[in-house]
């Protein structure tokens, strides 16, 4: 059974602890994940920005690295969702086509792996801080992770969850929206964080490195001691698997 | 005009003007967020929300497939019923319809109730060139006339005003004082109107939806207005997008379901007229000639465009708009169109052929899809709107830089071991700008972004440079996979294959 991870460039170069959690995470659950190393980027920000050309080829470099896995799990519900659009990129191509439809069917989000391959929903975590849910939209809204982090959060031991006002808004970061459209991008940042402050949480915690990036960011920006994590990193410190 | 409004310069610069203006800002985020939560209840209440939204959806879906079929049945059917049909395929013959109307009937003044089409024409400021009065009787609509303005909204029109300033505008028209008080300004502006309507020679309207079946058309209001532009002007002018035919009346009963809960979460609205030709002898009411306008303007542009096709579904209910986070915080008037929100990003640039001028509202969009989940008739705006953009690309409009970064961004993606490279080097160059794992310059691509933030830098190794010893730390250390995880998984494997899905490694 070969299961790999699908890390992403976010995680690969900026935040490679949440790589490392997952990995030490499943490993705990007898799952030695598989890590090819050709992997590259999904292709996210030149499919949005409209350069379907440039995205193929990324999308070639993925379709490659995972063809003889059996499930692919990666951290990120929005670069899980890019897969979906593979086989449109290559409605033409037989080939690739098919590669994607399988790729489509194999990629789980990381939450997405755990409850539903796995069955797991308590990895008998202990995390007593009060801790904040930001639901990432692709992930949620495109890909339909919803139950599976609530799930996992509501078994993990001294955890107070409390919800975020207006949680399902976008956090403005949109990929190269961002840089673009700076100052709405920014209005949008700040407004998630108003509301993260109102909760008066500990912890951020999101399934989706780009948005909590952004948040972080902003977080940073204004001088606030909220702390961001993937659920990944959170379940894993809480089980204090070393 | 609004300097907020105006279609010049680019969206960015636009939305800069409304994101500095609080009272706006504020305006929206009030209205918009009331919207919501209201339109939220109203579906959660309704109990099947997803089965009469996909519902729905067949109905736009089937009917804008079969167009030009419901369009002749509704013509016919108008026709019998005495009313006078015209087809306007752009603007300026819309307009030249209008005025050749008026001018036969002496007009002097028209009286309007709300209509999107007719602000996509422009048809106030071809009247009022003519020398007609043009008065709006919407109170959203009067507001914004009085202010010089487009509707920022497509169902608020004056959203983007609070109360005080709407209060200002209208003493100014009072030639007094007015309070700040809802139920006043509407009282002052009802009575204003009262004259207006008794002495109106023509009555113009829009229409929400017209019935192929009987040749009606239906009007969904709740100030009461458009029944008394429809009833007291002895000529009723009907201004309709091509697209707004549904086959019958059964179907309106979907329609009056989703479309009041979705805009502002009414169960119903307040006044339904359906229509059905102008006034016969035993009528009380009703003007003695009817005309409908059936106008083109860019729509029939969108039938048989397997990415567009879809657009022409939209019932107008401003849901999307409600739910948009950008919408929010930069108001209608940035969007630089009649039409605003995730809608009217797509829907300008479509109308419009895709010019180019129009192509760079798409990207004020983070993609969120909050459009989509809203829109009762689930038209995946977030899509179009990544289609928009790739069109402007293919068609050699994308911005210089922008292209360079992607070939760029496409070389590197096609090899790790190039990607690796960059990031080794991205490592060392970042070295005399990170200050606690962090960056603060605002320079170059981070100048927007650390204006609002302070961006992460570069691990001090990237995963895949971890990866070898972290594998064999857990080899040796983790446990076996149980029968029970395993078994559970090869049944997923089995599942798939059996639904044709072939591939990876566990034949
Ligand atoms: S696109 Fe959908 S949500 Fe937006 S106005 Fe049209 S029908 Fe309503």
């Amino acid at each position: 059974m070969k299961v790999s991870l699908f890390i992403t460039c976010l995680s690969d170069a900026i935040y490679p602890r949440v790589g490392e959690a997952m990995v030490r995470l499943l490993a705990a659950h007898g799952v030695q994940l598989d890590f090819p190393p050709v992997q590259t980027c999904c292709g996210q920000p030149s499919y949005n920005s409209g350069y379907w050309e440039e995205t193929r080829t990324a999308a070639k470099t993925i379709l490659k690295a995972f063809e003889s896995s059996d499930f692919v799990v990666s951290p990120s519900g929005s670069c899980t969702y890019m897969v979906h659009h593979y086989p449109e990129l290559f409605k033409d191509d037989p080939h690739w086509l098919q590669l994607a439809h399988e790729l489509e069917a194999k990629t789980y989000e990381f939450t997405q792996f755990l409850v539903q391959v796995l069955g797991i929903t308590d990895v008998g975590a202990h995390f007593p801080y009060k801790v904040t849910y930001h639901p990432s939209c692709h992930g949620s809204r495109l890909l339909g992770v919803r139950e599976e982090p609530m799930t996992l959060l509501s078994q993990v031991r001294g955890l107070e969850l409390v919800p975020l006002p207006f949680a399902e808004d976008c956090c403005g970061f949109g990929g190269t929206f961002a840089v673009k459209m700076s100052d709405i991008s920014g209005a949008m940042v700040s407004e998630k964080v108003d509301h993260i402050k109102e909760t008066e949480a500990q912890v951020l915690v999101g399934l989706d490195m780009a948005c909590l990036m952004n948040i972080a960011g902003n977080l940073r920006h204004r001088g606030e001691q909220v702390r961001v994590m993937h659920l990944a990193e959170l379940l894993y410190e809480g089980v204090g698997v070393t | 005009m609004n300097p907020a409004q105006s279609t010049q310069g680019t969206v960015k610069e636009r939305a800069d003007v409304a994101l500095n203006n609080d009272f706006l800002r504020n305006a929206v985020k009030f209205t918009t967020e009331r919207l919501r939560s209201g339109k939220q209840a109203a579906a959660t209440e309704h109990g099947n929300w997803e089965e009469w939204r996909e519902r729905g959806r067949q109905i736009r879906l089937h009917t804008i497939a079969h167009l030009d079929y419901y369009l002749n049945t509704f013509v016919e059917n108008a026709r019998k019923n005495g009313v006078h049909v015209h087809f306007a395929p752009d603007t300026a013959a819309a307009t030249d319809i209008v005025m050749t109307i008026a001018r036969h009937k002496q007009a002097e003044s028209v009286v309007k109730s709300k209509s999107m089409v007719s602000e996509e024409l422009h048809i106030n400021r071809a009247l009022e060139l003519a020398g007609i009065e043009t008065i709006e009787s919407d109170l959203g609509e009067y507001i914004i006339q009085l202010a010089g303005e487009g509707p920022s909204h497509i169902v608020i029109p004056a959203i983007h005003k609070n109360r005080y300033q709407i209060a200002e505008l209208l003493s100014e028209d009072a030639g007094e004082e007015l309070p700040p008080d809802t139920t006043i300004l509407a009282g002052y502006v009802r009575r204003k109107l009262r004259e207006k309507f008794l002495g109106a020679d023509i009555g113009m309207t829009g229409c929400n939806f017209a019935i192929a079946e009987t040749g009606s058309m239906v009007l969904f209001e709740n100030e009461g207005n458009a029944r008394m532009v429809t009833t007291l002007p002895k000529t009723q002018i009907t201004l309709m997008g091509m697209e707004r035919i549904i086959p019958s009346w059964e179907d309106l009963e979907v329609m009056a379901t989703l479309l009041p809960r979705s805009a502002t979460g009414q169960r119903l609205t307040m006044y339904m007229s359906g229509i059905t030709g102008p006034k016969r002898t035993a009528d009380g009411d009703g003007p003695e000639e009817m005309h409908i306008i059936i106008v083109d303007n860019g729509r029939s542009e969108q039938l048989g465009d397997p990415e567009f096709q879809e657009l022409l579904n939209c019932i107008r209910c401003g849901a999307c708009l409600n739910v948009c986070p950008v919408y929010r915080h930069i108001g209608g008037h940035s969007y630089g169109g009649t039409y605003s929100g995730p809608i009217g990003a797509v829907l300008t640039p479509a109308l419009n052929r895709n010019v180019a001028e129009w192509d760079d509202i798409a990207n004020a969009s983070s993609l969120c899809g909050a459009c989509y989940e809203a829109c009762p008739v689930k038209i995946p705006l977030h899509d179009m709107l990544v289609y928009l953009r790739r069109r402007k690309v293919e068609r050699g409009h994308g911005n210089r830089w922008e292209s360079l970064g992607m070939k760029g961004f496409a070389v590197l993606m096609a090899n790790s071991k190039r990607l690796a490279l960059a990031l080794k080097m991205g490592r060392i160059a970042q070295k005399p700008v990170v200050h606690d794992k962090g960056i603060t310059i605002k320079m170059g691509p981070l100048k927007g972004w650390n204006t609002y933030r302070v961006a992460p830098s570069m691990a001090d190794h990237s995963f895949r440079e971890h990866w070898q010893e972290l594998s064999e730390e857990t080899r040796r250390t983790a446990p076996p996979m149980d029968a029970q995880t395993r078994d559970r998984m090869e049944q997923i494997l089995r599942q798939r294959r059996a639904s044709g899905i072939t591939g990876g490694q566990h034949e």
